[in-house]
């Protein structure tokens, strides 16, 4: 079933960028098709990941591939939030490509059947994957709203004919809702570091790269809340939020293999 | 009964004449009660009455001596349409195609407002409902009128761009140029408030002291030089995002403001590239309009074209009926033996015999009216079942 189920979803995903692709080059029906693309999407792999929850006996999401499909959940289901509405439709054109993408690789790494097992305890896996997840998946909706407002932002430099006829969110309110997100994104990210690191203590563990890496990203989206409030704002907030991202990227997908077992 | 519209617009009058026919809304109102079943519209881009009548000719005669007892001249200039081609005409007005800027949003408004001042009867009811609703169609399912189409809209809309809503955003006004003051209106309209309105007497201080709080600034003066450059704005501005319009020809505003970090500037060469795009798009948008409007309009020439078969259809369905309860009464000695139930199933099935008899015919005859035959198929409906001979004879 979970097989069955991951096709549609993939289907769905693709459809919604590829929509979102010709929302940009003629706003209308492309973009309505495209959103419930999302939602159906979403929908299904609601469905596969509670087929999975159903199957498996513990957390069934703690292998890297695994987490990568509960991690595009997130993003999809974060995005969903402002996704529906006209005025950012556009963010699915940073979105959805990459939840297709991800979702691909997850399945590669056997992350969307059934029978993965990880060696880590359920609660620990909740807390320490859920969290740092759930934070991830904040910061990359932070990015995307970043990169929408770099696009905005150099359609007024170029003082592009069509803006009008192509409209998308203000610059302050990008700028705005990317704050905001960043700002709910990093206490679970804070939490789950700490509960991996409280995991380690306890077992006299080596600090891996994947962990130092994690640091650093943390760091990296603290320095974006603490220089937001000594007035950095718009353009240069936003490329520090693209670098915050290349972090999470990076966690997510380069240095799995040192950390997950 | 015939639709009849005769007026005039801005394709066949200059605003000269236009003006000496143009009616307030008690005028309108008067206009129409004298007409008898009518509509008059009237805006800044046009008069046209809606009238009405079984003898088309005479009520266009009526319409045109109306329009011509206000001015004479006009009589040159007034178009005149029947039926289909009126109520097409009346689409396209609620939707805006007819407008001078294509998809512009006040003339549904006052579409609406003609149709409550005037005296329609069932026809013109039906009419003036269905333009309404192609209209708020068009304006539903295409971006015809979502896109601004003048310089002092497409400014404010450009506000909105960077600044989102602007409830509380601040303006600064220099100069008091028309456009300038028209920028600002359109800006105040959308919840933005004038800081400042700078003149020639405004000092440059209390300006730059200005720049440290607005988000807006309108520029539209004579002024032979740049009142504002680049150094100016980024030591006066407080790290703040700032949107200049500069309406003025010579510039006003030195262009370097707009590398900026956080600043944009645009001229009006700018403004009126945008505004030529969105028109453009307007356009575009048009060709999706018409064909909502001439689906529309087919549907109002279906129910119209109904109208002549519909009391032949009403008179076969009373025919009908009359038979079969006459039947039912002479064959009451053998019903008589029925209890309720029985008799119940019996008045049934007689209902559903005649039901599925007249059902084909009932469906051929509105497909005939469409097609301009219905008159002869009602004609011979009435002939072939003696519909109406009873009253005759």
């Amino acid at each position: 079933l979970a097989e069955l189920l991951f096709w549609p979803v993939l289907l769905l995903y693709g459809e919604a960028a590829v929509g979102y692709f010709g929302e940009a080059r003629r706003p209308g029906s492309a973009g309505r098709a495209a959103t419930w693309g999302v939602r159906l999407g979403w929908l299904a792999q609601t469905a596969l990941l509670a087929v999975q929850a159903a199957r498996e006996d513990g957390f069934p999401w703690g292998t890297w591939a695994g987490s990568l499909n509960l991690f595009v959940w997130l993003v999809v289901g974060i995005y969903l939030i402002w996704g529906c509405r006209g005025a950012y439709r556009l963010l699915g054109l940073a979105v959805m490509p990459l939840a297709a993408v991800l979702l691909v690789v997850a399945r590669a790494g056997g992350g969307t059947g059934i029978g993965t097992r990880s060696s880590y305890s359920n609660l620990f896996l909740v807390l320490h994957v859920g969290l740092v997840l759930v934070a991830f998946a904040g910061f990359t909706l932070a990015s995307a709203l970043s990169g929408l407002y770099l696009w905005q932002e150099r359609r007024l430099k170029r003082r592009t004919t069509t803006i009008l006829r192509r409209p998308a969110p203000s610059l302050a309110t990008l700028d705005r809702l990317a704050a905001r997100t960043v700002f709910f994104s990093l206490p679970p990210l804070t939490l789950g570091i700490a509960v991996g690191i409280e995991r380690l203590v306890d077992r006299g563990e080596r600090i891996d790269a994947l962990v130092v890496a994690t640091l650093v990203t943390w760091g990296v989206w603290v320095a974006y809340l603490v220089l937001r409030t000594l007035g950095w704002s718009g353009r240069r907030a936003a490329y520090l939020a693209l670098a915050g991202f290349a972090l999470v990227i990076l966690v997510r997908l380069a240095l799995p293999a040192v950390h997950f077992s | 009964m015939h639709l009849v519209l005769v007026g005039t617009s801005h394709h066949h009058a200059p605003v000269e004449l236009r003006e000496r026919v143009a009616l307030d809304v008690e005028k309108a109102r008067g206009v129409a009660r004298d007409l008898g079943e009518a509509v008059c519209l009237s805006t800044c881009n046009r008069t046209e009455l809606y009238v009405v009548a079984a003898d088309a000719a005479d009520a266009e005669r009526h319409a045109v001596a109306t329009l011509a007892a206000l001015e004479p001249e006009v009589e040159h200039a007034l178009y005149r349409l029947r039926d289909q081609a009126a109520a097409l005409h009346l689409f396209r007005v609620a939707a805006g195609l007819d407008s001078l800027v294509p998809g512009e949003g006040e003339i549904l408004g006052q579409v609406r407002a003609a149709y409550e001042a005037g005296t329609p009867g069932f026809l013109l009811d039906r009419v003036f409902r269905q333009a309404l609703h192609a209209g708020r169609k068009v304006r539903a399912q295409t971006a015809i009128g979502e896109s601004p189409a003048s310089v002092s809209s497409a400014a404010a809309a450009l506000a909105e761009q960077v600044f989102g809503k602007l409830d509380g955003c601040r303006i600064l006004l220099i100069g008091a140029g028309k456009v300038g003051e028209q920028a600002a209106r359109n800006l105040r309209t959308r919840g933005a408030e004038i800081a400042l309105v700078a003149n020639s007497k405004t000092g440059a201080e209390e300006i730059q002291r200005e720049l440290g709080r607005v988000d807006v600034v309108v520029s539209s003066t004579t002024a032979s030089g740049y009142l504002l450059d680049a150094a100016t704005v980024e030591g006066a501005r407080n790290g703040r995002q700032l949107l200049f319009i500069d309406l003025a020809v010579p510039r006003d505003l030195d262009p370097e403001i707009h590398e900026l970090d956080g600043c944009y500037l645009y001229d009006i060469d700018d403004l009126q590239a945008i505004v030529s795009e969105t028109l453009a798009g307007r356009r575009s948008e048009a060709v999706r309009a018409e064909s909502i409007v001439a689906t529309e309009a087919e549907k109002f020439h279906e129910w119209q074209a109904s109208l002549d078969v519909v009391p032949a259809i009403a008179s076969l369905r009373a025919r009908a009926e009359e038979i079969r309860e006459a039947e039912l009464r002479k064959a009451e000695g053998l019903l008589g033996r029925l209890d309720d139930g029985e008799r119940k199933a019996v008045e049934s099935i007689t209902a559903q015999i005649v039901n599925k008899l007249l059902h084909l015919p009932t469906v051929r005859m509105k497909q005939a009216a469409v097609s301009a035959d219905g008159v002869i198929y009602a004609e011979a409906v009435r002939h072939l079942f003696g519909l109406g001979e009873d009253e005759r004879h």
